[in-house]
């Protein structure tokens, strides 16, 4: 896991974007970037060369399930690690979540803490099966 | 009878029918049957007419009443504005607790370093002063070492501040459901007064302004900038000029 490692933060509210990113910059992460919907990150993504993702669930354009799901199918993105910070704590999105490939899940309200574990554990297991 | 859908000639019908039908009088069964069958349809009928126009007649006095036009041409719309300027709101004060809590952490992170950096070249310019400084040295010494500690404590409670601004994503989202909520009961009571319209011949519902208020007795509450009527003031400026007009 890079310190300088690219990473894009998607949530339709800017505040919580912001926390996101003061967090992320806590850790060591500052190389971030934002947007504000699935249809304005998948852009986004196709057109940089980003490291990890962390996105919302419930927006209004494209969800953050279906990002996930468009961003398994490019074939220039299917490995790109997916974490989902959302509301959204139906057993069977959870599922639904882990079945399209998401590698981390974490529900709102959430701590600090429970982020840096959750990117840590991210990694290990991505750099263990490398 | 009131109560019941069967006039009371149904048992004697029923009775007489029992005797056809052991006396095997398949004709007389067959009349019997249907003056039965009859009683029961127009039973059915009278009842089924008596709904028709109560409901005729609600509909009638719903489609008219002032109340719902109101409610479809301000009190509804002006509730979803009302509920998206709590969202405004929400986001306006978030930010601007961000804006404090990142300009302050850096400060507390800085005031940390320092002090922990001076920690050395302080204990040698102590040893160096032999005894000169002791007084003051003392609380100097005390002073970085709090300085450094409270700096610690700082960060944590800027985070937690920090943290504690999630509160507008998700009173956000919860609030964006009931707006949803009040926008689909509007779209079902503008159908409803469309369709009862409909069946009314056209004749137009009173207008919203009927049911005006005098605004003396009413409190609007905080001021949502776009339902501002023409009597609202807009802040502590113009509630200073009017005053100062009246004389204060």
């Amino acid at each position: 896991m890079n310190k300088d490692m690219k990473i894009l933060i998607v949530d339709d509210f800017s505040t919580m974007r912001r926390i996101i990113k003061n967090l992320l910059r806590d850790l060591g992460f500052n190389n971030t970037a934002e947007a504000d919907d699935g249809s304005t990150a998948l852009p986004i993504l196709q057109s940089g060369s980003f490291d990890f993702l962390v996105t919302d669930w419930n927006m209004p354009g494209m969800t953050g399930i279906d990002l996930l799901k468009a961003v398994r199918a490019d074939a220039k993105l299917s490995k790109l690690p997916v974490l989902m910070v959302t509301a959204e704590q139906k057993r069977d999105q959870i599922i639904e979540a882990a079945q399209a490939g998401v590698n981390g899940y974490i529900v709102k309200p959430f701590t600090a803490i429970t982020l840096k574990e959750k990117i840590d554990k991210i990694f290990e297991r991505l750099e263990a099966t490398a | 009878m009131a109560n019941n859908t069967f006039p009371p000639e149904s048992l004697q019908q029923a009775r007489a029918l029992v005797s056809s039908l052991e006396a095997g009088n398949e004709a007389d069964v067959n009349q019997l049957l249907d003056t039965l069958g009859k009683l029961r349809e127009s039973s059915l009928f009278h009842e089924l007419g008596k709904l028709t126009r109560e409901l005729h007649e609600t509909i009638n006095s719903f489609h008219l009443d002032a109340r719902i036009a109101a409610l479809t041409q301000t009190d509804i719309p002006d509730a979803k504005e009302r509920l998206n300027y709590v969202i405004t709101m929400t986001e306006q004060a978030a930010n601007r607790t961000l804006d404090a809590v990142e300009q302050s952490l850096p400060l507390s992170t800085q005031l940390q370093e320092r002090a922990a950096g001076l920690r050395a070249p302080w204990q040698q310019a102590r040893a160096a002063a032999n005894g000169a400084l002791n007084g003051v040295g003392d609380q100097i010494t005390a002073f970085i070492d709090e300085v450094e500690n409270d700096a610690v404590v700082l960060q944590r409670h800027l985070s937690d501040a920090l943290m504690a601004q999630d509160y507008q994503d998700l009173t956000g989202q919860i609030i964006r459901r009931v707006i949803t909520l009040v926008h689909d009961v509007e779209q079902n009571l503008v159908g409803l007064v469309r369709l009862s319209g409909q069946r009314m011949g056209g004749a137009a519902p009173a207008p919203a302004t009927a049911v005006a208020v005098a605004s003396a007795t009413v409190l609007e509450g905080p001021r949502v900038p776009t339902l501002d009527k023409a009597d609202s003031l807009k802040g502590q400026d113009d509630v200073d000029d009017l005053l100062s007009s009246l004389g204060f």
